[in-house]
């Protein structure tokens, strides 16, 4: 992926990023919802709309979302519909503050042992960080679950 | 204006020189400035009037009976005669240095609006307005029982003169505030036309002229302009200065906007009595050195010549309209006959930001999002845009550059 007029894109677009953003997974509607969340970035025009379904207990057992925006917002959204499955909303929050500072530093240093797996699954995201007006684009999906987990109806991370 | 002098190209490589920013480097590769209708850059002839200032002849205006305040008073008071000039408005006193084109307009909306205005009157804007041209008329209509109309855009991108002329029919119209030149679709409205359709209904009108007055020659006597504005740091000024033109009659009849010093000329604990016009609107402290700066750039660009300009910016826009539109699924926002060099387009591949981000790879800069009309992309049914703005510097070069960078980020997102 170098190309003589944009140079290496590998650090942003890694084919990861350009796979779910093309062909995003979890990408519907839940129609039997318990928990459901608007994310808008009004100046970019990212836009999604996020679908969590809960055990009785709190659990995150299946999410969706749907929406438009550019594909690095695409494909995290993508990729952490994968990643929230199965976890409680602590753990899906606490996820979320570590790949905000993943997105904007491009490391974690507190990534302990029992997520490495999940963060290795958002760090195609990390390249983001040299991008400073891109951060938002990356971490949108995370605010709306934010959201959602805490009933509120809107998110924006601008 | 006049047309009859032969089309001198501009020198392009001593314009450039003039602008040391455009000598950095992106990345290692040439700065490609696309976003001059965002902001301009500025020449050495500004940022040196403007040090010379602070350095040599600096203090506050309208205040000192020192030799100082009283140069930097006539300095800042001959910048109003040379935007006065530049607009060929018929009286110095007509002129409002505000902080910006928002500014101006916001003034109008509280003076003219609240104080002028009645009730059960409208404002008829377009849907081609920047926000700056939006919101403090939704502001007015909220407060002072206003009613807003908006008038239609044609699919081309042009100002739907039959919806115009439908809007002001029922003669409540006070006041038609309308682009000169809209920031998204690079529609030249006709003012002129404008003007006299609004005055045949018994309303005035007000121009915004952020972008137009960059590109063309602006002669607010002969649009009959009642009220225009502009903005220094789009001409190539420093930001925090605009322009609010406005006939002397206007002027007189309003109220003022803030009140503070400089604005009164007789203060008591009771009351006071405002200032003369243009001070009754310039209260506390004005944009001193932005003002010399803006004068700077007035000369400037008079020098070149504003003809000049337009011819040269004219065969950019000829060229890009030339490749742009042969992009493949690349879709341009508006087709309007009279144009300036602003071309907001999306691509079928990839988001507005993502194309952003290719392009300043290859250390192009363009403006990505809704440029503060997210009515209009909503009109037009798109999410967001990218958008090319040309200065005078552009080189017919850097469009070309754009068309392959354009080209090459849609096979990269296919």
């Amino acid at each position: 992926m170098s190309n003589d007029l944009f140079g290496d894109l590998r650090d942003l677009y890694q084919d990861v990023i350009l796979d779910h953003g093309r062909k995003p997974r979890n990408f519907r509607r839940l129609d039997d919802a318990t928990l459901t969340a608007r994310g808008d970035n009004p100046m970019c025009g990212d836009r999604m709309e996020l679908f969590l379904k809960t055990a009785p207990d709190g659990a995150i057992q299946d999410a969706a979302f749907q929406g438009r925006g550019c594909a690095i917002a695409m494909a995290s959204a993508s990729l952490m519909t994968e990643t929230v499955k199965g976890k409680t909303p602590a753990q899906a929050k606490e996820m979320g503050e570590k790949f905000r500072a993943l997105a904007m530093t491009g490391t974690c240093p507190d990534c302990g042992a029992e997520i490495a797996d999940d963060m290795e699954r958002l760090a195609p995201l990390s390249g983001v960080h040299e991008f400073p007006s891109r951060v938002k684009c990356a971490t949108l999906a995370w605010h709306t679950l934010n959201a959602a987990l805490d009933g509120a109806k809107e998110a924006s991370s601008e | 204006m006049d047309t009859h002098v032969a089309a001198v190209p501009l020198d392009l490589a001593a314009i450039r020189a003039d602008f040391p920013i455009l000598s950095e480097r992106i990345r290692g590769k040439p700065f490609t400035f696309l976003d001059s209708g965002a902001s301009a850059q500025k020449p050495r002839q500004v940022i040196g009037a403007m040090v010379r200032m602070m350095e040599t002849a600096y203090a506050n205006v309208h205040r000192g009976a020192y030799r100082m305040s009283e140069q930097a008073t006539e300095a800042y008071e001959a910048a109003r005669g040379a935007v006065a000039r530049f607009l060929n408005a018929g009286d110095e006193r007509e002129i409002v240095f505000t902080k910006s084109s928002t500014e101006a307009i916001n003034l109008v909306a509280h003076s003219y609006g609240r104080g002028v205005m009645k009730p059960g009157q409208a404002v008829v804007i377009s849907e081609m307005e920047h926000h700056a041209n939006l919101v403090p008329w939704q502001m007015l209509r909220d407060a002072h029982g206003i009613e807003l109309r908006v008038c239609r855009v044609t699919d081309a991108g042009e100002l739907d003169l039959d919806d115009l002329a439908a809007k002001l029919r029922d003669g409540r119209v006070g006041l038609v505030a309308i682009t000169h030149m809209s920031n998204v679709l690079g529609t030249v409205t006709p003012a002129e036309r404008i003007a006299s359709m609004a005055h045949e209904a018994g309303a005035k009108v007000l121009f915004d002229g952020s972008q137009a007055a960059v590109h063309r020659h602006v002669d607010v006597q002969a649009l009959d302009a009642d009220f225009y504005c502009f903005t220094g740091h789009k001409l190539y000024g420093p930001t925090g200065i605009g322009v609010l033109y406005a006939k002397a009659e206007l002027l007189n009849a309003m109220p003022p906007f803030l009140g503070g010093g400089d604005m009164i000329s007789e203060v008591t604990f009771e009351r006071s009595v405002w200032a003369p016009i243009p001070a009754k609107f310039e209260a506390g402290t004005p944009p001193i050195v932005e003002a010399i700066g803006l004068h700077a750039a007035i000369d400037y660009v008079t020098a070149i010549g504003m003809n000049a300009i337009e011819v040269h910016e004219r065969a950019l826009v000829d060229r890009a309209m030339a490749k742009l539109p042969r992009i493949e699924g690349l879709t341009l926002l508006g087709r309007a006959q009279d144009r300036g060099g602003v071309f907001a387009f999306a691509l079928d591949t990839a988001h507005a930001h993502d194309v952003a981000t290719l392009l300043d790879r290859a250390g192009i800069a363009v403006r990505s999002g809704r440029h503060c009309a997210e009515p209009l992309h909503a009109r037009f049914n798109v999410e967001s845009t990218c958008r090319a703005s040309f200065g005078l510097y552009t080189t017919p070069e850097e469009v070309d550059l754009l068309a392959e960078a354009l080209t090459q980020a849609r096979e990269f997102f296919r």
